[in-house]
């Protein structure tokens, strides 16, 4: 195992960042952690990453203790921060060139894997980095992150505030990155790219709710999901159904209401209702559940059960 | 070895394309050192003096004629008794006061010698010993124009005395203080300032989780602004000797090594001040209050070190400009070997062994400690 993490707790202040947190990621996997902005997500990188300490707990990546070992952690490592930080002042080639330098490397030596990310932006190579788009700046990042050939990837929201088309690419760029035997653990908050995880951890709070295959996470949901749409606004709509007897929980997603159900016996009483409501334009289906509405319900469970939708959670902005 | 010259090499194109740095490193030492000579040498014009003629002989009337019509002085009051110098130079009202003993032409002509008094408010050092060096100038020229001739040369005694800063020495005091305080801004400044910047733009975090050790990541930042500095150290002394005559009496090498010396102590400072900095704008405010400001006002660069109370005087000994000062005044313009100055150089390089260490403890390998 790649990367095993064990009780990890840590605090900033007053502010518990990380709750025991465990998890462990296989070789060659594509590992996902999703949940909105403050759950986590970068303190977890920085300390896989070996930059932070954890108050509790242990963190082990490639057999090397980061607090410990940290000098072999980093070696193995390429690290690729939340935030874009590269020089600005050097162009692309030089910031390629700097980071294979201080990995003691060239930029020849593993043009082999990075050419599928450089070839994207080797026709700006002699630009200034700081006047790059958002998606070339982040492509430019792996490159510097990967030139080292790492046995691990560490990429802290790669794809925040990248446009979709930008997204798509570097999702499979990462696919290619991953047949070639390199580990990826990857942040995200876009659910969207969750189901292209092997496995994925959802976090809310400093703690994980849930650790498993995106596609087998959706089916774990045992409670009937139905889904209220409407060709106007279907926000208004959302106390109404919270206030029905047999609703266990209601929330905006996209535009639409998603609704869970106590037991499947309501479904014909709230059907009625709405009917009664004289409104043509509503269409009351049930849908299967996808894995956001499974993360939905899981931060649901762990709050009060009428604050607010999605706790910052990023919808499709593609779709 | 590769991978810090590599960084080398990034910390260069830094540089090379930032203009504002240019213009610290390059622009700042040549304007201040054109400034402050510019105003030390041109400062010389109607000084007040004050006359105590004793004698009141032709001779000593032409000699005041002379002084007067030279340009650079003009007449504040003429005095008849000891106390009036005091009250003179305590009003402002003259800087200067030349006495002319009782009885000057009598005895210059009975025993070929006679003597001038010259009597300074040295409180203004630069400007005092400038005076004098003129009211010598004029006086020695006026004498010896007089005695044109062979046969026993006439011997005016001219009897300097500073109040107020008796043992101030050398003109070219500004100098020193200039390489002192220029090397520091240069090296301590940028230094900690190119390192926090590294904090701010978070790149320091790509720096911190890659392979290199903390000593390759400070010696890479810092090994350009050795040689900029030692580029710079090495213009101050140029343009020393070429625009103001400042001579290099003693040993090149030993000066330029003494240099080097200065620069790695100012640089561990900078490293210091950024390990304790979180932003450029503290590391900049850090270097001005804490370093720019004692080594201008406690160095003896612009106030003498003499002059100072007790516990300012104090507070210099652990400013290193002070022992750099020393040095560079005795290599330079004494022309004194490293006999003279072996104590100086080992409290800096103890200074300097003691902030680099200070520095690498500092260094945090992590994020946070």
């Amino acid at each position: 195992m790649p990367v095993i993490l064990q009780q990890v707790s840590k605090s900033f202040g007053d502010v518990r960042a990380l709750n025991e947190v465990g998890f462990q990621v296989g070789d060659g996997e594509l590992f996902g952690l999703i949940g909105p902005d403050g759950a986590g997500k970068s303190t977890l990188f920085r300390i896989i990453a070996s930059l932070l300490i954890p108050d509790a707990g242990s963190c082990m990546v490639l057999g090397f203790d980061v607090v410990k070992q940290y000098r072999e952690v980093r070696k193995l490592i390429g690290y690729m921060p939340g935030r874009f930080s590269l020089y600005m002042d050097l162009s692309v080639e030089e910031n390629l060139n700097f980071y294979a330098t201080v990995f003691g490397t060239t930029v020849r030596e593993n043009h082999d894997l990075v050419r599928e990310v450089y070839r994207h932006i080797e026709p700006f190579r002699k630009r200034p980095a700081g006047k790059l788009s958002g998606g070339m700046k982040q492509k430019l990042a792996l490159s510097c992150a990967l030139i080292h050939r790492p046995r691990i990837l560490l990429l802290d929201e790669p794809t925040t505030g990248v446009d979709a088309v930008s997204r798509r690419e570097f999702w499979e760029m990462l696919e290619k990155i991953r047949r070639e035997g390199i580990t990826i653990l990857v942040s995200t908050p876009y659910m969207d790219e969750a189901e292209l995880c092997d496995r994925v951890a959802l976090m809310q709070k400093g703690g994980i709710l849930e650790v498993a295959d995106p596609a087998e996470m959706s089916t774990r949901e045992e409670v009937p999901l139905f889904a209220l749409r409407s060709s106007s606004e279907v926000y208004p709509y959302l106390e109404r159904i919270r206030k029905q007897e047999g609703c266990q929980s209601a929330w905006l997603f996209g535009d639409e209401l998603h609704v869970t159900l106590k037991s499947k016996e309501y479904e014909p009483l709230i059907r009625e209702e709405i009917g009664r409501w004289k409104e043509p334009s509503l269409e009351w289906v049930a849908i299967a559940p996808s894995i956001e509405d499974r993360f939905m319900r899981l931060i649901r469970q762990e709050q009060e059960p009428d604050s607010g939708h999605g706790a910052g959670i990023k919808y499709r902005t593609d779709r | 070895m590769k991978r810090f010259f590599g960084f080398v090499k990034k910390e260069f194109q830094h540089i090379f394309r930032d203009v504002r740095t240019l213009v610290i490193l390059f622009a700042l030492p040549v304007v201040m050192i054109v400034l402050f000579g510019y105003v030390v040498t041109n400062e010389l014009k109607d000084v007040r003096i004050g006359i105590w003629d004793r004698s009141g002989d032709q001779i000593t009337r032409d000699a005041i004629n002379k002084i007067l019509s030279s340009g650079y002085f003009v007449l504040a009051g003429t005095l008849d008794h000891e106390e009036q110098i005091g009250s003179l130079f305590r009003s402002g009202n003259a800087k200067v006061v030349v006495i002319f003993e009782h009885g000057f032409e009598k005895k210059l002509m009975r025993e070929n010698r006679a003597a001038v008094r010259l009597v300074t408010d040295a409180s203004d050092a630069n400007s005092a010993q400038l005076a004098l060096n003129y009211l010598q100038g004029v006086l020695a020229g006026f004498f010896r124009s007089l005695n044109p001739d062979a046969g026993l040369p006439w011997e005016v005694e001219i009897r300097t005395r500073m109040f107020y800063n008796e043992e101030m020495k050398g003109v070219y005091m500004f100098v020193p203080g200039l390489m002192a305080l220029i090397m520091m801004l240069i090296s301590a400044l940028m230094t900690s300032v190119t390192i926090t910047r590294e904090k701010e733009f978070g790149t320091m975090e790509l720096l911190l989780a890659s392979p290199l050790k903390p000593w390759e990541i400070i010696l890479g930042k810092v090994t350009p602004y050795v040689l900029l500095s030692l580029v710079n150290a090495g213009s101050i002394i140029l343009l020393g000797t070429l625009v103001f005559n400042v001579p290099v009496s003693g040993s090149l090498p030993l000066l330029i090594l003494e240099c080097l010396l200065y620069i790695t102590l100012a640089l561990s400072l900078g490293v210091l001040i950024s390990t304790v900095a979180k932003t450029q704008q503290m590391a900049m405010v850090f270097s001005m209050l804490g370093l720019l400001l004692p080594t201008i006002l406690l160095s003896g660069f612009i106030f003498p070190v003499d002059n100072m109370p007790g516990i300012l005087r104090g507070l210099s000994t652990i400013m290193p400009a002070r022992w750099f000062i020393v040095v560079v005044k005795n290599v330079m313009l004494k022309g004194t070997g490293f006999a003279f100055i072996w104590k100086e150089s080992l409290i800096l390089l103890g200074m300097t062994i003691f902030f680099i260490m200070a520095a690498l403890r500092r260094f945090n390998v992590r994020l946070e400690k």
